[in-house]
């Protein structure tokens, strides 16, 4: 069925450069159950190839609960459950029959905190790429030095790729986990705060990363920085108890937001 | 007003002085037996330790002899009690943590491996010897090896479940999150994370078995003679040491002295290997 003509009358939607704009990942009329507890109310949004859309708004607002919805990763967990349209590439991802392995598979996530398996630089990454492909030898290294020169960690690491990936600091780990992403060739990725744990030197290195690989994918940020949403984003959605305040190009968010609640946290009045 | 003076303060300081010295005199009434439970063992069990003891069988009254098949039999018991309770464990304490970490089922096999986890040895030796040895007819090594098997499973149970709920949520996030079905990701990064504590607990089960007597007792007996037919009695280093203990001749005394020093020392090495793995997992 076709989704896109529901109207959102409660949302300001004002692109003005849609133009060019493909549309990869569609929300529309997206509620989120935990247990009785309605966490995201109707939410609509559109993520666009190519494009970097950051989500911002005060904790608990549902920013994090919505990104885990594009993965379904909140399928892991019992009690929780989303209802209305999400479609990646005109698929609806929440029909029961989506198989959830290959959904994530397409739809990478960088977490909060850095997470590498504990096995060696290399093995963390070749290990997604063996999961779905059947490469030589020669190809698995050509692939992991790759993605680890996407996710620019190949100079620091290429002398240890047997070492524990837990060895590396929390920034080059944090690194690795974007290069494993990478490496599986997902088409989406999802980044949840990623710099939140992460020093002043590091979080510039992986804005730096998010703006290279925004040419290739379609990114979608979690972060409590407006700084960080306003430097590397171009669409910005405001987030406030469940709702999706104000959705636009981050440039008129940031400078002419239309709603009294988006202007009252970017200029710091709340959150 | 200077608070050192002030008589709250010190009232506080001489509750902490009396608690203080409890607390040490306490610790120093248990660590003195313990010291003394071990140095008369080496002392006793020291002097009788020689090559024959590994060489030669179980002697009669009067003649000189060795542990060499008590030994045997403790070993081959050991060993087939923790091929058997091992996957076992593993396996349901996998469950435990991984599949059906929210469900009811849980909460129950928490609840009864519990239970078992505390259960008198004794009261599992009687259960094996009411399903094995009394339908077999005779002692064996097979009903000796399945009791200490029991013992086995709720050790490892409870350790696998509790090493793979300390692996973090972030973690099996992680590994979904690159299209990993949960069957892998347990095997390649939960049991991973998780190895060493899991081993430890197999090794603590290990050190826990290698001195029970009571389940021995009332299924595998005992062997005077080198046997290898698990389906007969078979000799075992706990149930000799109970038997020459209370016998009335020197020779056999000092070989239970002897035999009670092996055990020990032998726990005491596994012990140490458990703390090195455990160590090892918190530096990883």
């Amino acid at each position: 069925m076709s989704v896109a003509a529901i109207t959102v009358p409660t949302v300001t939607h004002v692109l003005s450069k849609d133009e060019d704009l493909m549309e990869k990942v569609s929300i529309r009329n997206l509620d989120f159950f935990y247990g009785d507890n309605r966490a995201l109310k109707g939410i609509n949004v559109s993520l666009y190839q190519g494009e970097v859309t950051a989500f911002i708004g005060p904790s608990g607002c549902g920013k994090s609960t919505l990104l885990r919805i594009l993965n379904r990763m909140y399928d892991l967990y019992p009690n929780q459950r989303a209802t209305g349209h999400v479609t990646i590439d005109n698929e609806d991802i929440l029909s029961s029959s989506q198989d959830l392995n290959l959904l994530r598979a397409k739809v990478g996530m960088v977490f909060q905190k850095p997470t590498p398996f504990p096995m060696t630089i290399f093995e963390n990454i070749a290990f997604g790429i063996r999961l779905y492909e059947r490469v030589s030898k020669s190809e698995l290294e050509d692939r992991v030095r790759h993605a680890l020169e996407r996710a620019a960690l190949w100079e620091e690491v290429k002398d240890k790729l047997g070492a524990n990936g837990l060895s590396l600091s929390g920034g080059q780990q944090q690194r690795l986990c974007i290069a494993r992403t990478v490496a599986v060739q997902p088409e989406v990725i999802l980044f949840d705060e990623p710099c939140s744990a992460l020093d002043p030197i590091s979080t510039a290195k992986i804005e730096e990363l998010i703006d290279e690989l925004k040419d290739d994918y379609t990114i979608a940020i979690v972060t409590h920085n407006m700084q960080q949403a306003a430097r590397v984003s171009d669409f910005t959605a405001f987030m406030y108890l469940g709702e999706l305040v104000e959705f636009g190009e981050t440039t008129r968010i940031f400078t002419t937001p239309t709603d009294r609640r988006t202007q009252d946290y970017i200029t710091g009045r709340f959150g | 007003m200077n608070s050192s003076s002030s008589p709250l303060y010190a009232k506080r300081r001489r509750r902490n002085f009396i608690t203080m010295a409890l607390a040490y005199g306490a610790t120093g009434f248990g660590l003195t037996w313990l010291v003394v439970i071990l140095a008369v063992l080496l002392w006793e069990g020291f002097s009788g330790l020689s090559w024959a003891v590994f060489t030669e069988m179980t002697p009669p009254p009067g003649s000189a002899g060795g542990l060499l098949n008590p030994i045997a039999g403790s070993l081959v018991m050991t060993v087939i009690a923790v091929l058997i309770g091992t996957p076992l464990g593993i396996l349901a304490g996998t469950y435990m943590a991984e599949y059906g970490r929210y469900d009811k089922l849980t909460t129950v096999v928490r609840f009864i491996n519990d239970i078992l986890l505390s259960a008198p040895s004794i009261v599992i030796g009687l259960f094996i010897y009411e399903i094995m040895v009394a339908q077999m007819g005779h002692f064996s090594g097979w009903a000796g090896a399945v009791s200490l098997a029991v013992i086995v499973v709720p050790v490892v149970v409870r350790t696998t479940e509790d090493m793979l709920i300390l692996v973090p949520d972030t973690l099996r996030e992680a590994a979904a999150s690159i299209g990993l079905p949960r069957s892998l990701m347990i095997q390649k990064v939960a049991y991973r994370a998780a190895r060493a504590g899991m081993v430890t607990g197999v090794l603590l089960a290990v050190a826990r078995i290698s001195g029970e007597t009571a389940p021995l007792l009332f299924t595998a007996l005992n062997n005077q003679f080198w046997s290898t037919n698990l389906n007969g009695p078979v000799s075992s280093l706990p149930v000799v040491i109970f038997q020459f203990a209370l016998s009335p001749y020197k020779d056999w005394q000092k070989l239970a002295w002897t035999g009670a020093l092996i055990i020990t020392l032998a726990v005491l090495a596994l012990s140490i290997i458990a703390r090195i793995l455990a160590a090892q997992r918190k530096t990883s």
